[in-house]
């Protein structure tokens, strides 16, 4: 039993970190509808340009605040340079622009800080402790703490600042949110520059667990089926969505994995995300689109 | 037909055959005026895996430009190459192949490293339909050593079978003897791809013969996410894992087996899972991790001392990030071109000195014979492994050295070259190599020439 609940509970730690890379997703898709295709390239170039500063011997705190300000900085840029020119066009026109922008970032990336793999030490202890008899690592409790955190500030932000009620104004309603003078173009800066910081922190974690590479890119691989059960509009559906994926892969490796072949969790989550899908198509805490006939 | 007719067809047929022939001449006449050898590189210096080519490229051309520069060519023959970006993609390997497969300026293409083990095998049956050997070391399909099915493909040096064998015999060799292994419990944490999947059968065969358990965990793509692959492995407390990853796979394992308490000086890497590149973002769990190669790392062979006197420190390096220089991937970057150009000098040796085609180089390759005189020669001892190939073992060493991270760089631990049992292996390959035969209606070659 204790093996049992110690794979549960890996796989629900694990899953966290799959939370705060799709969290990134909810925070475009929930503001402007678009799947933000970019969201791993940013995630990469967030560590990368934190661990290249702190390879130099920038302060970490500073390193920190420089790199939400390139981010920033790309949000803005992308607002100006790709999202302005395509308003009111079809969101799947949008969709692809994002999928240039990813593969931009990664370029740009690559060309001014290489394509070295870096470490990075966050100095978070990454060996297990017992609590009731079951291991569990403390590296995973951190970025458990993290997500938990970052679930409540974006919570605040979303409802109880203006440019968060704006926000929430866009999604339901842009023509009427423009209506009373909401700028989109400022917000979608906002909201991009706050994918940016989210992108950080999950860089940083992700970065510290297997080191800063352009690998990084290929974590959104499993965030899309997070998306889908928790649903693509609501941040705790990603944190949900996440645990949902993580201790399913587990369990599904260590139980069935040995039935069927072995890796499992290449493809449960998707067959998870599928039966959402039949059930609950805007997944367990989506918004269903209303629509009048 | 009227006489006319028949003036203007003749003519006609006689001025077309003056242009094929014209033709014909023109390309034998510039394949022997050119006085350089073409050496295509399939590189991969974007995307995921590109901090793992990067140095390997870098050792390969440094060399090649030692041999310009120092040497003078192959016997007075200049290399020349170019690069064509792959992103370690199928599709891409393929074409990139097809795109340099005609040589350039005259020169063929005498041999192709293709750099990836699923492009080598995309490209197995057009290298024997264009006569164009590719090079695959320490990578490739294990069969094609069996030279008499597979006359174009050399998976030289070191195999995923011998990778496999050697990671076994440490192992003997740590625990006092290959009859200790009996009742130990080894666990292969394997990359889930056809690569990963290469050591199934040898490390079966080989619990079979020495009686230890086999225990097989695959890591789906990319392998960023391994906590239920080490709880397994904490559930089943194997004594030694034997770990063959590739890219991301390999820290986040290392990270892993520290989260779950598993020792890392019990992790025995692969081939691609030993490099600084591999264990640097580990961070200091990665102290006293084991890998087996067949490049050891380190910048004091004396071909290092040559590179760095008259290629690094005249600024000629193709390496950005100089730390890297005597890294297991430069140095199999080194390994590579060192072996390209020997099988040149031993085709040209046998054919003539002028640029050889791809034919000429698979005669040079299954003569090919490193020597520890010849490696002293060129400077490699210690860096390379004695290498005799023949048609019948395109393998021809088969051994590996085990390095162990210090936190800082590895060290050599095993006792030189750990060799493979090969004796026991062979018999296997060359039966599964005659299985390829039947299934593709080849007949195999003789390999008494």
């Amino acid at each position: 039993m204790s093996f049992f609940i110690e794979t549960l509970v890996g796989g629900l730690l694990a899953g966290v970190m799959y939370s705060l890379v799709a969290i990134g997703f909810v925070l475009v898709f929930k503001a402007s509808g678009v799947f933000n295709f970019a969201q791993g390239s940013m995630v990469l170039c967030a560590a990368l340009t934190f661990v290249t500063l702190h390879d130099k011997g920038i302060d970490f705190w500073l390193a920190a605040l420089i790199t939400l300000a390139v981010m920033v900085l790309i949000a803005i840029a992308v607002e100006r340079v790709v999202l302005r020119p395509l308003v009111n066009r079809p969101q799947i026109t949008l969709f692809m622009a994002t999928l240039g922008v990813s593969f931009v970032i990664e370029g740009l990336a690559q060309i001014v800080m290489g394509a070295s793999v870096h470490e990075l030490d966050l100095g978070i202890v990454d060996t297990p402790i017992e609590i009731g008899g079951v291991q569990v690592s403390q590296f995973d409790l951190v970025a458990a703490g993290t997500a938990g955190i970052l679930v409540v500030a974006l919570s605040i932000f979303f409802n109880k600042t203006r440019v968060g009620i704006a926000l929430r104004a866009i999604a339901d309603d842009p023509q009427a949110a423009l209506s009373i003078g909401i700028r989109l173009q400022t917000l979608w800066q906002v909201v991009w520059g706050v994918a940016g910081f989210v992108s950080l922190v999950a860089g940083l974690l992700w970065g510290a667990r297997q080191g800063v590479q352009f690998a990084l890119t290929l974590v959104v691989l499993k965030a899309l089926p997070v998306l889908i059960i928790g649903g693509f509009t609501s941040i705790t559906g990603a944190i949900v969505g996440g645990l949902i994926v993580g201790a399913g892969d587990s369990l599904a490796e260590i139980y069935l994995g040995s039935l069927l072949g072995g890796s499992v969790s290449t493809w449960f989550s998707y067959v998870l995300a599928v039966a959402f899908l039949l059930v609950r198509p805007a997944g367990l805490f989506g918004e269903a689109p209303i629509e009048r006939i | 037909m009227s006489l006319w007719k028949q003036k203007r067809f003749i003519s006609n047929a006689v001025g077309l055959a003056a242009l094929a022939l014209s033709a014909v001449v023109g390309t034998s006449v510039s394949a022997e005026e050119a006085k350089t050898q073409y050496v295509p590189l399939a590189t991969f210096r974007v995307g995921a895996y590109a901090s793992s080519g990067i140095p390997v490229w870098a050792g390969e051309i440094d060399y090649f430009r030692y041999i310009n520069e120092v040497e003078g060519g192959i016997n007075g023959i200049k290399l020349v190459w170019d690069e064509c970006e792959t992103n370690w993609e199928v599709e891409k390997g393929v074409e990139c192949y097809e795109r340099v497969k005609a040589g350039k300026n005259g020169s063929p293409v005498p041999i192709f490293l293709p750099h990836g083990d699923p492009i080598s095998k995309a490209l197995t049956e057009k290298s024997v339909a264009d006569k164009i050997p590719l090079v695959t070391i320490a990578y490739g399909r294990t069969e094609a050593i069996d030279g008499r099915v597979f006359p174009y493909s050399f998976p030289v040096v070191f195999s995923f079978w011998s990778e496999a064998s050697s990671a076994v015999n440490f192992i003997a060799e740590k625990v006092g003897g290959k009859d200790k292994l009996k009742g130990l419990k080894i666990a292969t944490v394997y990359h889930d791809s056809p690569y990963g999947k290469e050591t199934q059968v040898p490390l079966a065969h080989l619990a079979k013969t020495y009686g230890f358990e086999d225990i097989q965990i695959p890591v789906p793509h990319p392998g960023n996410e391994q906590s239920a692959q080490w709880a397994k492995i904490r559930q089943l407390k194997p004594d030694w894992v034997f770990l063959r990853g590739w890219g991301v796979m390999t820290p986040v394992a290392i990270k892993t087996a520290a989260k779950v308490g598993f020792p890392v000086d019990h992790i025995i890497g692969g081939i691609w899972s030993g490099s600084e590149e591999d264990v640097r973002p580990a961070g200091a769990v990665g102290k006293g991790y084991l890998a087996i190669t067949p490049f050891p790392a380190g910048a004091n062979f004396e071909i290092h001392q040559k590179l760095k006197k008259y290629i690094l420190d005249k600024g000629l390096s193709d390496l950005k990030d100089l730390k890297s220089f005597g890294s297991v991937y430069y140095n199999s970057g080194v390994d590579e071109a060192i072996i390209a150009v020997e099988a040149i000098r031993t085709a040209q040796a046998h054919f003539g000195v002028r640029p050889i085609n791809g034919e000429e180089a698979q005669w040079g390759l299954e003569h090919l014979d490193l020597s520890e005189k010849r490696l002293a020669e060129i400077g490699a001892t210690g860096l390379q492994q004695p290498l005799k190939l023949s048609a019948k073992d395109h393998e021809g060493g088969g051994a590996g050295k085990v390095l162990q991270w210090d936190g800082e760089k590895w060290n050599v631990v095993s006792n030189g070259w750990v060799k493979s049992d090969r004796d026991l292996l062979l018999p296997l390959i060359y039966e599964r190599a005659a299985a390829y035969a039947r299934e593709k209606g080849i007949t195999p070659r003789d390999a008494t020439n």
